[in-house]
């Protein structure tokens, strides 16, 4: 792998960074929240981010993106997570292209990917059932009926949900409650009659809704991938989602770190700056150690990512079980560190705090990814 | 890169005619070699395998030709390690004069001094040991007292130095000693090079909680040293002892990777045999949680010493990311040793005899020696100090 960027990477790192800094601080967050915005996300600022290419780096040219990588994609996110921006770049840029360009079919592709990366067409993966990540355990059923399937079943934390025009949902074709096997995707447009949306109002003010199918009905050519073996797609895609939620984290925490240092040289107790004072010093440099290694590890699963790397899977585990843990550290140190103003709505360390819970639930927590990187290494 | 190719396909044809067969097997600890006049080559061909390489330059592949290496750069330097790897080659001598007294005397010694002793370091005449922490100066170094006081054409050196690894096997001493006491305490510091052949200097092993002997205190009894033997400027030491350590730091971060060449034994192998498996996994869930968490820290530390080098190699200046090296490889090293123990149970809490497999008592032992990782060289503690004051810029 490659662990140095280029300097077209270098490029759109820095015009990220100043994008996010100016267009969407975490003043803009608030207001979503604080309004109660209907969408949850800014249509302009998405359109915007759309203009800059951002939402094809993963789409090929022959349908409208550059295919600029993973890589580009996880410092774009990067940049996302210091600000705390509520983008639908996991959802629709990451997870949406993903699956559609490794899995769909040429007419799907024509069909999807135009308005993806014009920024016209949100998507969302409708996989969970549970409140824990687990990829496997899919009740929703898909039946056969006529010229197409049935769906009907519950899913939850659907990112971007309640705004997504297209669903990606994983239904059961056969096999058991927990079977590997037996797993289809299927495209379903939102406006479906028997699909009903409830948003979900999360602790981090992020968009995720419920969505229950009736009897939904969809043609055989929505299947996305191979019918029984939607597995091997799905872990494809999740595992590219975890490398750039990783990224993401990696983002968000290195802002909450750099923001707590500098409160420690700002605040004056005792007649001299906290930090100052050894017990916050070396937990300072503990972090700053955590951030440096999540850092290495981001990087190696995108760049693995792009260079076709054989331990994608064991490199997207060790990335979000990094960022997780390291998130979940400084995220927590800096409300502490803050003491009492910490505490309070009005200042914006706490958004960090409550953003690294719901990020390190999504798409696995370290114990799942622990479990999974030992199994992965035959042990 | 055309050159390099060739120079990687000469340096593999010059190892496989040179590097004898047993220097291509795991090296015994008993084997390895650390030069000076003191050495035993228990191996013969180890002696052989030294003065080959050292003929080449290559035992010190990137100082200059005048004073014995060979002068390659930092990209045919690698070549020549990764063949030497592919190979199986042994490291033909390792030691201080290698690893920290020869950048530093590069950097700042006299040619007169880089003339006399940078070869013999080269070819392993003359082995090194290190003269910093004293009995009353540990973490706080800078309060060493150990006394210089120049007389006419010589230092008369009186004073108690400890920890000096290697101490009683080696032939010279690069020494911090106060020559100014009435100064601050960083700025009385000089860095003097002193003959251990000298009556005055004792060395004395001290028995460690592992058992072994690697360390000694080192007593001066008006030892008269030449002046000729100072490093720098009279009460400049300070920064030529911070440079070394840093040399120093950077080769104790890198001791889990020596460690992983050189042991087969991994924290998950030895579950699998003495905790038992399940489908393949780790049949106690709490242990293998702790071994992969380790494992994972293990991989993402390896990536961040593979991302600093090659940002170094694109040119960059040296990252904030290395002022963490010591504390991180160290502390993972000691886990490694606890996940180890924790995994073979009471068959690697032997000390010596019958009833366990050499590998795990030697295990045991190194279990012990890991313990001085995070505290020889700057504790983790003051690695943490300096990294929230150099890199966080947090105050004093």
């Amino acid at each position: 792998m490659t662990l140095t960027l280029s300097s077209e990477a270098r490029l759109v790192q820095d015009t990220a960074l100043e994008f996010f800094r100016d267009k969407s601080p975490i003043t803009a967050l608030r207001k979503l929240r604080d309004t109660q915005d209907a969408d949850g996300f800014s249509r302009p600022l998405w359109r915007e981010m759309a203009e800059l290419g951002w939402t094809g780096f993963l789409v090929p040219e022959e349908w409208g993106g550059s295919g600029f990588g993973h890589v580009g994609l996880g410092l774009v996110m990067e940049a996302a997570g210091r600000t705390l921006a509520a983008t639908p770049l996991l959802s629709t840029s990451l997870i949406g292209a993903s699956a559609l360009v490794l899995a769909g079919s040429g007419m799907q592709k024509d069909t999807h990917l135009p308005g993806l990366v014009a920024g016209d067409q949100i998507f969302a993966l409708a996989l969970e059932e549970g409140p824990h990540h687990a990829p496997t355990r899919i009740a929703t059923a898909a039946k056969k009926h006529g010229g197409g399937y049935r769906l009907s079943g519950k899913k939850t934390f659907v990112l971007d949900g309640h705004v997504a025009d297209t669903l990606i949902v994983a239904a059961r074709t056969s096999g058991g409650a927990n079977d590997r096997s037996g797993i289809t995707l299927f495209l379903v447009p939102a406006s479906a009659p028997g699909l009903s949306r409830t948003r979900t109002i999360m602790v981090d003010s992020r968009n995720a809704a419920i969505v229950t199918l009736k009897d939904v009905e969809v043609a055989d050519e929505a299947a996305l991938g191979p019918i029984d073996g939607g597995s091997d797609v799905l872990e494809a895609v999740l595992d590219r989602a975890r490398a750039g939620l990783a990224a993401e984290m990696l983002g968000s925490a290195a802002e909450c770190f750099e923001r707590t240092v500098q409160y420690l040289k700002d605040r004056k107790q005792f007649g001299v700056a906290i930090g100052s004072f050894q017990a916050l010093k070396h937990r300072a440099a503990q972090m700053f150690c955590e951030l440096e290694v999540t850092h290495s590890a981001v990087l190696a699963c995108l760049s693995g990512l792009d260079e076709g790397a054989n331990d994608v899977p064991a490199l997207a585990s060790l990335a979000k079980t990094k960022a997780n843990d390291t998130f979940f550290l400084v995220g927590n140190e800096g409300v502490q560190m803050h003491g009492g103003i910490g505490m309070t709505d009005e200042h914006e360390i706490g958004f960090f705090t409550k953003r690294a819970r719901v990020a390190l639930a999504t798409f696995g927590n370290s114990a799942f990814h622990r479990d999974r990187y030992a199994a992965l290494n035959g042990y | 890169m055309p050159d390099l190719n060739t120079f990687r396909a000469e340096t593999r044809a010059w190892l496989e005619q040179n590097c004898p067969p047993s220097m291509r097997t795991a090296q015994p600890d008993d084997e390895a070699i650390t030069g000076g006049t003191r050495e035993k080559y228990k191996n013969p061909e180890s002696k052989i395998w030294l003065d080959r390489m050292a003929a080449k330059g290559w035992t010190a592949p990137t100082w200059p030709k005048e004073y014995g290496g060979a002068a390659l750069s930092e990209p045919e330097a690698r070549v020549l390690a990764e063949e030497m790897q592919a190979l199986n080659c042994r490291p033909p001598i390792r030691g201080m004069g290698f690893s920290m007294l020869g950048p530093t005397l590069l950097e700042y010694g006299t040619e007169e001094q880089k003339r006399t002793h940078l070869p013999k370091i080269v070819t392993g005449e003359i082995r090194w040991c290190q003269g910093y922490s004293e009995p009353g100066s540990g973490s706080d170094l800078a309060s060493l007292s150990t006394r210089a006081v120049l007389q006419g054409e010589h230092f008369l050196v009186n004073g108690h130095k400890i920890w000096t690894s290697g101490a009683h096997f080696s032939d010279w001493i690069f020494c911090l000693v106060r020559t100014d006491p009435t100064a601050k305490k960083h700025e009385g510091i000089s860095f003097l090079l002193i003959d251990m052949s000298d009556p005055g200097v004792r060395p004395q092993p001290i028995r460690l909680i592992s058992g072994y002997s690697v360390f000694c205190e080192t007593f001066f009894d008006n030892v008269q040293v030449p002046a000729k033997n100072l490093v720098g400027e009279m009460n400049k030491g300070w920064t030529i002892a911070k440079r070394l350590l840093e040399h120093e730091r950077k080769g104790i971060g890198g001791i889990g990777e020596r460690a992983k060449e050189r042991s087969e034994q991994t924290p998950e192998q030895l579950a699998k045999k003495y905790v038992g498996e399940t489908d393949g996994r780790i049949a106690a869930p709490a242990l293998r949680d702790a071994i992969a968490r380790f494992n994972i820290d293990q991989r993402a530390f390896g990536l961040t010493r593979q991302r600093t080098a090659e940002e170094a190699k694109a040119g960059a200046p040296p990252g904030p990311a290395s002022a963490m090296f010591k504390y991180y490889a160290t502390e993972l090293n000691k886990r490694r040793y606890e996940l180890m123990l924790d995994s073979a149970g009471t068959e690697m809490l032997g000390w010596e005899g019958e009833g366990f497999e050499p590998d795990n008592l030697r295990t045991t032992r190194d279990w012990l020696r890991a313990k001085a990782n995070t505290i020889e060289g700057g504790t983790s503690e003051i690695q943490l100090n300096i990294i929230a004051k150099r890199v966080l810029g947090l105050p004093d």
